[in-house]
Parts: structure tokens; C-alpha cells; sequence
């Protein structure tokens, strides 16, 4: 992370668990003396809208909670509609992706009102939309650990694989033993562990 | 083991604005917390229920808003601090007894936390409470980042204590709802012990005394905050545009000076104490540029006073333009963003941002039309909201009399849209669909014959309801009040309200039942299971054939505490064979018009499918498709 502010956004679908994975992400940042902003959008979240978290990380300065347009550093996307969504408004020509490839249909794709685009030219699209991308079957990791939700700590795991954030498992452990519960260390680390290790081979 | 409640004194960690709200109230050394829920205000009140036992404080989740105030005011008036928070709808509850406990005074500490909503993320307004600050004579702070909100708190208690008034602060979605550093303070040892000083009465009469005593106390207030810290300036001595920003704009404000490079040209002020005005401070301030940008969320608040003081002292200051909302340089309505306020900076400097490639702008357009469909919202897989409007949309059509239902707030506000399958025709306040249904039902007189539904959930029943019921009742009115009790306060995270057997801190309470309590207004009341979905239509139905008051309770668990609590009900699949999709005649009906998350159209083959992941197992489904081609297990 050498530029300051570093702004990343992580984003999703409703109830699959963006923001405490942006929330532990933030913590071990403030561990480490940065100071973190996180800026969420709320509210509708447990009803299938999108949700984004903007984490802003600088040495220097708390910064404000939303990130201006075109300025996201890297972008973790839980579900890949929502990657070209942020990447959008967010998105420049330096951006790095993470991005999990499981689509989460919206209920206007359900009732047919509207079409879901088609996978490989989504992933062209978000391709063309940043400097790197990572793809990663995140969920599919974080099904085969019993939990949907864990694809969250999943794609943290991985990001941190590819050198993109300064944590360390040891970091994530502390941060959910002190901002959730000393129980839940063990499940998210082999979450994190487990992403970590998807990423060199998806480069 | 809670964040707020570590008395590790210079310990910094990400927190959530509402948590240092409730950290800074900890630090002033609180005892009693009360609050109705209300995004974005919830998580004050929360998190001091979670820390309620350990620092033997007493916290309540409220029945509403105004009764919470009152709570707060209890424990205040007997010396005690006390916070009590709310979003801006329930500052309109809550200002009867406001603008009668300011005339009054108290004396503890007593700080009334407002979370406005700009944009109304999660409300059904966006109004700005900051106008009642004027209005009730009480001081008002504004915080800008998260360590603000925590000390501008305990502040707050101490100016609260020194002027024996009520101190406003005011948050919005974006600092109550972001998270930033807060470096801990210490945690007081002791609290006072409560005593009502029976020899002080108080009480809001006679006004020609009281309503000059606040007046007095708002200019002691003014003078202690003169020289308040959360007043800062940045920039340069001579600015060529001066900014004044108040809460998050100001954070947005600063970066986009520093984006924009013009730190050596705008200054930025940023105002924490937003009423009274720091005047000494503005006026030296006012002095040094001829042009004044406004930036505030989302009335004019801070720019109509700053213009009223600027009238007043006219003769001593310089020619100035303003520019804010009323020149309209600054959008009047809605949140502000780091975008409006880096084109609306720039566009005033002359400077621009840099901007992406003209390739990727376009493909960037493109992906935001093509690449990213929209997410309306919609009830939860599994919600039983969706099985009550469906059982409500067959009741109704088998009736044929263009029935009318009146929505409220809740989860089940959506009810207005696709996934309540458009059935609810208005959508106000906590309580005005059960009053206006009350209303509708006196107007057969005048030959009105459309039947009138009221919907409401379980809290916002308890809420404010009762009264709209009770006129009801007493007037004889025709209309049908469908509870819909899903046994949690959804919307807002799962408070408990007066309908479940414990309180905020996890005690066990007195349970005050739906059907009990309509019953005892010797209105009949009927429960039923929205999961079991033709019986509910039918009783529906019935109901709406008969005259006067009629209660209907519609139980079933919220698909998310059920299913932070249970496995899935049972497994849900849907028989190839049987489901012959668009040709069978049904339209779809599942996936088109019942739309549960859980259903998918798959378009290669044409036949729906069940999501795993997603579906909740309720089987409404099953019993929505005319095939029966959706089969669920027994349970
Ligand atoms: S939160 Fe509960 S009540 Fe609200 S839409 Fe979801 S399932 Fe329904
Ligand atoms: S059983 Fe049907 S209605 Fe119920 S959650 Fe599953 S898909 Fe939705």
C-alpha cells in the first residue's frame, strides 16, 4: 500500500457478510497505526440490494467515508455484477480487482424483468476495467467450509495472497478475537488461510 | 467482551460512529440509556445494552420515542446523566415533551442524540433536526469524525449539567453508520446516587418565567462554547472562497480542497457548534473572504443563521457572496457526496480533477447499463411478509370491492412495491396506516364501499398504534388491522419490544401479547400463520365481509432470526416434469409475480429452480404454484 489515502472498496449483496470482513480488515489497519474510514451503505442491506463498504486507509489523515468517483485503489467484489458496478463509478485505469466469481441473481433477473449479463463477457468487461484482476471461486471455498458467508474472509485471504493488503493471519486473529469473539478466530483464519492460498494460482 | 466498554485509556480502535457516541456517554458516565430503534441511530443504544450488566448501567429499548425521552428525563431530573437517542422521524414523536423539558430544565445531564438520514437511505424522510435546535432554544454540536463524536458526547454532559438544559447532538447516516479511530478516555469509577429534589419542582409553567430562563441559558451556553475546539480552521489567512461545513461535508470539504490543490487558496471552517453560533468566531472568519460556500446536510440550517448574524452586523463587515443552497450552487436536497462537492468546489476555483481516459469513461458507462442490473429491494428468502401480501392480494381480489390497505413502517413498508406485490396504497408514519384505515372506515356513510386493511408489525404496534386502534374501536369504524408479527423490531436489528419475554439487557420481562391486548378492547381478534398460506387468505376474506373493528394476528418468525436459530425448515425442490414454465398458462407465477429470492428462472431450460444457498424452506412456493410442481418435504 504505498499510496496514501489507499481507498478500498469491498462490495456485495445484501447478507453476504461485506461488512465485517471491511470491518476486520479495518481493524488490523488501525493496529498496524493507520487511520481507517469505513463508509457503508446500509440499511436495505438484509433485503438482496448491493452493498459496498468504502475502507480508507492513510498514515496521515482520517479521511472521509465515501470515496470520491474514480479513486478506488483495490476493489474486493463478493459477487461479479457488483465488481462492474463499482468499478463503474469507482474504477481507473490503476485499479486491482479481486473478485469472486459466483453470481448472486437479483430478484428483477428472477422475475425475468431483467437479464443477468453473461458470464464471460462480464468478466471482459471488469477485465478491461482495471490494471489486474484476480478471479476466485470464493464461495465455493467458503461452501466447502460449511459457511457461504466466510467467502468474505475468503477473498481478505487472497488479497492479502497477492500482496495487495499488509495482513498477516496472526493479524486477523487478534482482530477477531477483540471486535467479535475469541470463538470465531479459528474458522475465520482457515477462511483466511484457505483464500491465501487460491490466489497464486489464479494470477 | 465489548469494544466500549475496555477501560484501556488511550487504546485507539475502529469504531463505529454510534459506538463512540455510546463510548462518549460511558466516559461522561452515564446511568440510564433509552431509545425507541431507528436506523441510523440503533447501534447507540445497542451497544450500551451489551455493556449494561458489566458497568451496571440501565438501558431500555423504549416503547417509542417521546417515552424514551421521558425515561432519560427521570434519571436526569434526579441528578443523573442520561443519554436517549432517535432517528429524525422520531424527533417529531419525541419534541411534545421536548419543547415543554426545555421550559423546565433538569438537573443531571441529559444529551437527546438525533441521527438524521440525508438521502434517506433507510427512511421513508430526509428532514433535518437540526431545526428543532432553534426551535426547543437548545444547544446543538454537530460531530465530524468518529473521536469527535465520542468527546463532542461526554462535552455535551458537561455543558448539559452547566446550562441544566438538554443538550442536541446530531449525527448523520455517515458518521453514525461509518467507523474511524477512536483513541479510548477513561471510564468515571462512581455515579451519583438519584434524588429528586422534591423542594425544585419542575415544570415547563408559568412560560413568562421559564420561557426567558432558556433564552439565558442558551447565551451562558453560547459563551462556554466560544471558544469550543470542535470549531476549527484550515487554510490560508486571505482565502479566495472560505468554506463552511458542518458533519461529514466537511470531511468531504477537506478532501477535495487537497484533491483539487487549492490548499494555499480555500479555507475550510468547520462548525461543531452549530447552534448556538460560535459568532465571535464567524464574524473574524466572515472577514477575510468575500466568498462563502455553505456545505451542510441537507437544509440550509447553519447558512440561514450564519446570513441572519451577517445581517445584523452588516455595517461593521465587507461585501460577501454567499453561495450555498439558496444560490443554488449546492443541491437543497438529499446527502452531499464526495463528487458534488469536488465538482461544486472546482467549478467555483476554476479546477478541475484529473480525468480517466475517454476508452475507459466509455466502458465504465457501459458496465453501470449493461453489466450491473439493478437490486430492487425485496422481502428476505423465506420472509413471511411475502406469504401475508400474497394472502392479502387473493383476499382481496376474491372480494372484488378494490379494497384499500394502508401500509406503515417496518420491514413490510416494501409492501408498496413488487415484492409486496404493489398491495399497499400509502406509506407514512409509525401508526398512520391503522389511523387513516380508521378514518377510511367512518366514510361508508357517504357510500364509500371499498373495504379498508391496515397493516402493522408487532414494534411499530406498540408504538403508536394503540391510540389509532382504540379511536377505532370507540367509533365503531369498519376496517380490518392485519398485525403482522414476525416477533422482532426486523428493520433495525432485532430489538426486543414489549411483545417478547425480555428486555434490552437480556432480563427476563413481562410479555404483553398482541391478541391479549386487542381482545381486551373487545375487538374479535383471530391469529393465524401467513406460512399456511390459503387459510390465511380465507380468513382474510371472511374478515373482510364483516363490519367494525376486526384483528387479525399473522405470526410467523423472521427468516433471519429463524435463521440465526433454527436449521431450514425442510427441503424444497421443484419436479422437472411438472413444471413446464412459460407454457403452462400460469405466468410464471412463482418467479414473476411471487419473487421469492430463493426461486430462480433458468432460462436455458425454461423451468424455475430452487437456490440452496438461498432458500429458506419455508414452502409457500409450493403451495403458490398452480402445478404443484414445487415440492416440499414434510417437516
Ligand atoms: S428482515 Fe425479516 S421481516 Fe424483514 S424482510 Fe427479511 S425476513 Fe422479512
Ligand atoms: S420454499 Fe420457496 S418461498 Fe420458501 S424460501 Fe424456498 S424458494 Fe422461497
Amino acid at each position: 500500500m504505498e499510496k496514501d489515502p489507499y481507498n478500498i472498496i469491498v462490495t456485495g449483496v445484501g447478507g453476504q457478510g461485506n461488512v465485517v470482513g471491511s470491518q476486520l480488515m479495518g481493524a488490523v489497519l488501525v493496529e498496524l497505526g493507520y487511520k481507517v474510514t469505513i463508509g457503508e451503505t446500509y440499511g436495505a442491506t438484509q433485503r438482496g440490494g448491493s452493498v459496498m463498504s468504502h475502507v480508507r486507509v492513510s498514515k496521515a489523515q482520517q479521511l472521509g467515508p465515501l470515496i470520491p468517483p474514480r479513486s478506488a485503489d483495490l476493489v474486493i467484489a463478493l459477487e461479479p455484477s457488483e465488481a462492474a458496478r463499482v468499478l463503474g463509478q469507482f474504477g481507473n485505469p490503476g485499479t486491482v480487482a479481486l473478485v469472486n466469481t459466483r453470481p448472486v441473481y437479483p430478484v428483477d433477473v428472477i422475475s425475468g424483468d431483467r437479464a443477468y449479463p453473461e458470464a464471460d463477457l462480464l468478466l471482459e468487461k471488469i477485465r478491461f476495467l482495471c490494471k489486474q484482476v484476480y478471479f476466485v471461486e470464493a464461495t465455493k471455498e467458503a461452501l466447502e467450509m460449511g459457511n457461504p458467508i466466510l467467502a468474505n474472509i475468503v477473498l481478505i485471504g487472497a488479497a492479502a495472497g497477492a500482496g495487495l493488503l499488509p495482513i498477516s493471519e496472526d493479524h486477523l486473529a487478534r482482530a477477531v478475537a477483540d471486535y467479535m469473539s475469541p470463538n470465531l478466530v479459528e474458522i475465520n483464519t482457515t477462511a483466511f488461510r484457505r483464500g491465501m492460498r487460491l490466489v497464486p494460482n489464479e494470477r | 467482551m465489548s469494544l466500549i466498554s475496555k477501560n484501556e485509556p488511550g487504546r485507539e480502535f475502529l469504531l463505529m460512529g454510534n459506538e463512540a457516541i455510546a463510548r462518549g456517554a460511558l466516559e461522561a458516565g452515564i446511568s440510564v440509556a433509552a431509545a425507541y430503534p431507528g436506523n441510523p441511530s440503533s447501534e447507540i443504544i445497542e451497544s450500551l445494552s451489551k455493556v449494561a450488566e458489566e458497568l451496571g448501567i440501565y438501558v431500555e429499548w423504549s416503547i417509542n420515542e417521546k417515552v424514551a425521552l421521558e425515561v432519560a428525563a427521570a434519571g436526569a431530573a434526579s441528578g443523573l446523566n442520561a443519554i436517549v437517542a432517535m432517528k429524525q422521524n422520531g424527533m417529531n414523536v419525541a419534541s411534545d415533551f421536548l419543547l415543554n423539558l426545555n421550559l423546565s430544565g433538569i438537573r443531571g445531564g441529559l444529551v437527546l442524540v438525533a441521527c438524521d438520514d440525508p438521502s434517506g437511505i433507510s427512511s421513508t424522510n430526509e428532514q433535518d433536526s437540526r431545526v428543532f435546535a432553534k426551535l426547543a432554544d437548545l444547544p446543538l454540536l454537530e460531530p465530524a469524525t468518529f473521536h469527535d463524536a465520542k468527546d463532542m458526547v461526554r462535552e455535551a454532559f458537561a455543558l448539559s449539567r452547566a446550562i441544566e438544559n438538554v443538550v442536541i447532538v446530531r449525527s448523520v447516516t455517515r458518521i453514525s453508520h461509518a467507523r474511524g479511530n477512536v483513541v479510548l478516555g477513561s471510564l468515571p469509577e462512581k455515579r451519583p446516587a438519584p434524588h429528586f429534589d422534591t423542594s425544585r419542582p419542575l415544570a415547563a409553567m408559568p412560560v413568562s418565567v421559564t420561557h426567558p430562563r432558556i433564552h439565558q441559558r442558551l447565551k451562558q451556553a453560547a459563551e462556554m462554547l466560544a471558544d469550543s475546539r470542535f470549531n476549527t480552521y484550515k487554510g490560508p489567512e486571505k482565502p479566495e472562497l472560505l468554506i463552511l461545513a458542518c458533519g461529514a461535508a466537511s470531511l468531504f470539504a477537506g478532501e477535495a480542497v487537497s484533491l483539487l490543490g487549492l490548499e494555499t487558496r480555500v479555507g475550510l471552517a468547520t462548525i461543531g457548534t452549530t447552534w448556538p453560533l460560535p459568532e465571535a468566531f464567524l464574524l473574524k472568519h466572515l472577514r477575510s473572504a468575500d466568498r462563502v460556500l455553505f456545505l451542510e446536510e441537507v437544509d440550509p440550517v447553519l447558512e440561514n443563521n450564519v446570513k441572519e448574524l451577517y445581517a445584523d452586523r452588516n455595517m461593521e463587515l465587507p461585501r460577501v457572496r454567499f453561495l450555498g443552497k439558496r444560490s443554488g450552487d449546492v443541491p437543497d436536497t438529499g446527502e452531499l457526496t464526495p463528487g458534488t462537492v469536488i465538482r461544486i468546489v472546482g467549478e467555483l476555483m476554476g479546477a478541475t480533477a484529473p480525468d480517466a481516459p475517454s476508452d475507459f469513461e466509455t466502458a465504465a458507462k457501459e458496465a453501470l447499463e449493461s453489466f450491473a442490473p439493478a437490486r430492487s429491494l425485496a422481502f428476505c428468502a423465506g420472509c413471511p411478509h411475502r406469504a401475508s401480501f400474497w394472502a392479502i392480494k387473493k383476499a382481496l381480489a376474491l372480494d372484488g370491492r378494490d379494497g384499500v390497505v394502508f401500509g406503515d413502517i417496518g420491514c413490510y413498508s416494501l409492501a408498496y412495491m413488487a415484492t409486496g406485490f404493489y398491495q399497499a396504497k400509502t406509506l407514512h408514519a409509525m401508526g398512520s396506516g391503522a389511523g387513516m384505515a380508521a378514518g377510511f372506515g367512518k366514510l361508508g356513510r357517504f357510500g364509500a364501499t371499498q373495504p379498508a386493511i391496515a397493516v402493522c408489525g408487532d414494534s411499530t404496534k406498540y408504538h403508536a398504534t394503540i391510540p389509532a386502534l382504540i379511536n377505532g374501536v370507540h367509533h365503531s369504524s369498519d376496517f380490518l388491522l392485519i398485525l403482522l408479527d414476525n416477533s422482532a423490531t426486523a428493520m433495525t436489528g432485532f430489538q426486543p419490544h414489549p411483545g417478547r419475554p425480555v428486555d434490552a439487557m437480556g432480563h427476563e420481562a413481562p410479555q404483553i401479547v398482541l391478541e391479549d391486548l386487542c381482545r381486551s378492547l373487545g375487538v374479535k381478534t383471530l391469529v393465524k400463520d401467513p406460512f399456511i398460506i390459503e387459510e390465511a387468505a380465507m380468513t382474510i376474506y371472511e374478515l373482510l365481509q364483516e363490519k367494525g373493528p376486526r384483528c387479525l394476528v399473522l405470526r410467523q418468525e423472521c427468516a433471519l432470526v429463524r435463521a440465526k436459530t433454527g436449521p431450514k425448515r425442510r427441503p424444497v425442490s421443484v419436479d422437472p416434469e411438472k413444471c413446464i414454465g412459460e407454457d403452462c398458462g400460469c405466468n410464471r407465477l412463482c418467479t414473476r409475480v411471487f419473487r421469492c429470492p430463493g426461486l430462480n428462472w433458468d432460462v436455458s431450460v425454461g423451468k424455475t429452480k430452487i437456490d440452496e444457498a438461498i432458500c429458506t424452506g419455508c414452502g409457500v412456493c409450493a403451495d403458490v404454484c398452480p402445478r404443484g410442481a414445487i415440492v416440499k418435504e414434510t417437516a
